[in-house]
């Protein structure tokens, strides 16, 4: 997969509380950003097939063709959470396989049409309770805590860093500074998830055009090269009688397969900038141990150190990630892959990292059951 | 070989209503109260507490026949005992019954009970009477509604204490009913249900129960009256001439009128203080009166210490207000959904029936792990369909990990989350009848049977956990 696949376009909507715009017009904003990034003004003859991907949408692959009048082959990829990141996969699969010569993947979701603030709890089994998503991921945080000594204030500054960073990008939903004394004191949703911990729920879509490495020039100049791209399952946390609840699993099976596909034997030091899944905060902190940046109950230490700040050795969620950029579920992996290609291109502005040259992003889905990380670097 | 009651168990729900709330003042601790379900409890979550406790330490095989007796079953038509057979994981050709529409409901589930294991029909039945009534809010009646439910094991042989002889008569009378449109208990004037209904007629069949058996109210150990009040309870001893230290404390103002399990906790009660040769005799009122009388036997000394009344009644905790509990019961709007009419799948119910009602997991024969649900394929050695079925609804667990839920929707945030380990199986459950702030890993738990949620319109039942008993600890 190495070196096989190009990205030479991306676009990205606005996200946020769209009340105005359907799931249409936010496909086609992100679309035609990334047709004119990529050049593209006859995209009929230029795009082969799309990939997309949304969790809320039930209109199925034709919502995203319909939209973009694009009568070509379109696969519909679901997988939660990583659903982003797993059309990417599949998109970037059929360009290394040569099957097609330039693909869209276009990730979109507008879970604000549902009349609800939180996510969905949607039930049609007498087990399907018990809780919600902030359930979910908290539940690693007992028994985090008690074994690492780490606690809600190391939460909070990582909730502090992604507002700080999410007022830094102009199609981010929240531009808002928070200190750690507002994180902690905001009302709890599920212990020890405050409000602040939690990523917000937005609508929005976000696009990228895939070709083979070999014509990405014929392009743009400065194309971006997909080094690695893997989506992993892995078991139900919540039944799995091997759990530790100290890591997720997925992350770290990703993990390994996306550093043996790109030939990283040190991601802290090869890795210049990092997108991660920031469902919340505890899922950050976890994930700079899954995804090896630090050895397993070192996070506090670098949280507190400053490590992942825009101005630390390794920047994680330079755009203020699901936290504060938002979280239109299907749209993330993508929207995540927008902001590295961003960064590798040296067009990130006021929150640009110096002389990236390799970055990650990671997103993960389901309780968490799956993880896809897709590692991009400079041509 | 003589009929009686081989085993017992009884179920209060810890939360207590003071009667001081329902004045709308501050709840009085050590004042009069009464027992109140909670929001995920119903009769059939009473009785399934019952009945785990009647039957620990008996072979849940041995058991043929279910009946269940109560007031407020929450189907009209969908049989109880054939749920409560399920939770239970009975064998499957069990005999089940319910038996509703009288407050005597749950005595005369223990009669026809020995009917059927005298007659030979039956080796060993379990009677199960609980009841939730409601009475409308501010009336009456409501101060006097308490809930609760008992659980009795009938059987030939090994009786705790044997049936001597039963005495009934019925009665046509409107004094107390609910109608089919009806949500709430209603009575006609209290006096009238006292004078004509109540206080004759349950002397009357205690009377006639004394003369049928030759024998007189002064050889009587122990009476348990039900009853609807103190005032007339005392009214029914007086003109049968029993003496204080023989009536069955009436728990007024500590548990209240647990409907068709009233008689059944007085008995249940009775029990666990009888000592051989003791006789013990229970009446019961509703539409006509009964009541029976049992001799207690040497077994009685040797069963298995268990929860019974008095241990219920002492694990207490005080409802803040009225307001709470009419949230909680669903007597007012609150913000918590109940559900809605559609979204659940019966068949999907139908197919995993096993793990929702009876908390059935597998063991893998090949690698010994146990796993929750039931699944093809081995969670730890990818073995295939080589499993045994592996009931966790009567083991402890421990909490491996844990979060306090205030997003979910209940009439009492947060929801308690656990991931809790039964046998090395992994099972999701909420935890109940615990104070957030005490919740903690490696915490010993054990599973009891709750309404989870009322998606599709009707009352859906899943396994929750509370914390061990330290009684119960090893």
């Amino acid at each position: 997969m190495r070196d096989k696949v190009a990205i030479v376009g991306v676009g990205c909507c606005q996200f946020g509380e769209n009340w105005d715009q359907s799931p249409s017009d936010m496909i086609v904003d992100a679309t035609y950003e990334a047709y004119a990034d990529a050049g593209i003004d006859d995209p009929q003859d230029r795009i082969d097939a799309v990939f997309t991907g949304s969790i809320y949408s039930n209109k199925g692959p034709h919502e995203c063709s319909d939209a973009l009048k694009l009568w070509k082959p379109v696969t519909m990829v679901s997988n939660y959470c990583a659903t982003g990141t797993d059309a990417f996969r599949c998109a970037a699969m059929s360009i290394a396989a040569g099957v097609y010569e330039t693909v869209l993947v276009v990730g979109y979701d507008k879970p604000k049409d549902r009349g609800v603030a939180g996510p969905s709890v949607v039930m049609n089994q007498v087990r399907d309770l018990p809780m919600t998503p902030a359930g979910w991921f908290a539940l690693c945080a007992a028994t985090y805590f008690e074994k690492y000594g780490a606690g809600r204030e190391d939460l909070a500054r990582i909730a502090v860093k992604n507002h700080h960073n999410g007022t830094l990008a102009p199609k981010s939903f929240l531009k808002r500074e928070i200190s750690v004394e507002d994180a902690l004191g905001a009302r709890m949703i599920s212990w020890p998830f405050g409000l602040y911990d939690c990523a917000a729920q937005t609508d929005g879509a976000a696009a990228a055009i895939l070709t083979r490495a070999e014509n990405a020039r014929s392009f743009r100049d400065d194309p971006v090269l997909v080094k690695a791209v893997t989506v992993f399952a892995g078991p139900n946390p919540q039944k799995d009688p091997g759990n530790d609840f100290l890591s997720w699993k997925p992350t770290a099976h990703a993990a390994k397969e996306a550093y043996r596909q790109a030939g990283i034997e040190n991601p802290m030091e090869e890795i210049d900038v990092a997108q991660l899944h920031d469902c919340f905060t505890l899922t950050e902190l976890l994930s700079y141990e899954d995804l090896g940046f630090c050895r397993k109950g070192a996070a506090r230490e670098h949280v507190a150190a400053g490590t992942f700040e825009l101005d630390g050795e390794l920047p994680v969620n330079t755009d203020g990630g699901l936290k504060s950029f938002g979280h239109p579920t299907g749209a993330t992996g993508v929207r995540m892959v927008y902001e590295n290609v961003l960064q590798l291109q040296g067009r990130a502005g006021e929150r640009q990292v110096a002389d990236a040259s390799l970055a990650l992003s990671h997103n993960i889905g389901g309780h968490p059951t799956a993880c896809g990380i897709v590692i991009l670097g400079r041509a | 070989m003589s009929t009686g009651i081989v085993s017992y168990g009884a179920y209060v729900p810890p939360t207590r209503l003071s009667l001081a709330s329902l004045a709308g003042r501050p709840p009085q601790e050590g004042g009069p109260e009464k027992a109140v379900a909670w929001f995920d409890e119903d009769a059939v979550t009473l009785g399934v507490a019952a009945a785990v406790e009647c039957l620990r330490g008996f072979d849940r095989a041995s058991v043929d026949g279910v009946v269940f007796a109560s007031t407020t079953t929450p189907f009209r038509e969908k049989q109880t005992a054939a749920l409560l057979a399920k939770v239970l994981d009975l064998r499957r050709d069990v005999r089940t019954t319910d038996l509703g529409g009288s407050l005597r409901a749950g005595t005369r589930a223990l009669e026809t009970a020995a009917d059927a294991v005298a007659a030979g029909s039956a080796r060993r039945v379990l009677v199960v009477a609980s009841d939730c009534r409601l009475a409308a809010p501010g009336s009456p009646l409501e101060r006097g509604f308490g809930d609760g439910a008992a659980a009795f094991l009938v059987g030939g042989s090994d009786a705790i204490a044997t049936f001597e002889g039963w005495h009934a008569l019925a009665d046509e009378i409107v004094d107390v009913w609910r109608g089919p449109r009806d949500r709430f208990v209603h009575g006609w004037e209290e006096r009238f249900v006292v004078q004509e209904s109540y206080v004759p007629r349950t002397v009357e069949a205690v009377r006639g129960l004394l003369e049928r058996l030759g024998v007189a109210a002064g050889d009587l150990t122990r009476a348990a009256l039900q009853g609807p009040d103190a005032r007339s309870h005392g009214s029914v001893a007086r003109s049968l001439g029993l003496a204080k230290e023989q009536l069955q404390d009436p728990l007024f103002g500590r548990l209240g009128n647990a409907g068709a399990a009233f008689a059944p906790l007085l008995l249940a009660a009775a029990l666990d203080a009888a000592r051989p040769g003791d006789r013990l005799l229970v009446a019961s009122h509703g539409d006509g009166a009964e009541a029976f009388a049992l001799a207690a036997t040497e077994h009685v000394e040797k069963l298995e210490p268990r929860r019974g009344v008095a241990w219920h009644l002492a694990r207490r905790r005080t409802v803040p207000s009225y307001d709470h509990y009419r949230k909680a019961r669903g007597l007012e709007a609150g913000e918590w959904e109940r559900g809605t009419d559609s979204g659940l799948s019966a068949t999907i119910h139908f197919r995993e029936r096993d793990e929702d009602l009876s908390l059935i997991g597998q063991r893998c024969r090949r690698c010994g792990s146990v796993q929750f649900p039931k699944q093809r394929v081995c969670e730890t050695c990818f073995a295939k369909d080589d499993f045994e079925p592996a009931r966790l609804s009567d083991r402890s667990g421990r909490v491996v990990t844990y979060t306090l839920d205030h997003f979910f929707p209940t009439p009492e945030p947060p929801t308690v989350v656990t991931i809790t380990e039964i046998d090395g199986a992994r099972v999701h459950l909420q935890l109940v009848n615990v104070r957030p702030e005490d919740v903690r890993t490696g915490m010993a738990v054990e599973p009891v049977f709750r309404r989870i949620h009322e998606t599709g319109g009707r009352p859906n039942y899943y396994w929750k956990a509370r914390p061990l008993p330290e009684d119960a600890q090893a």
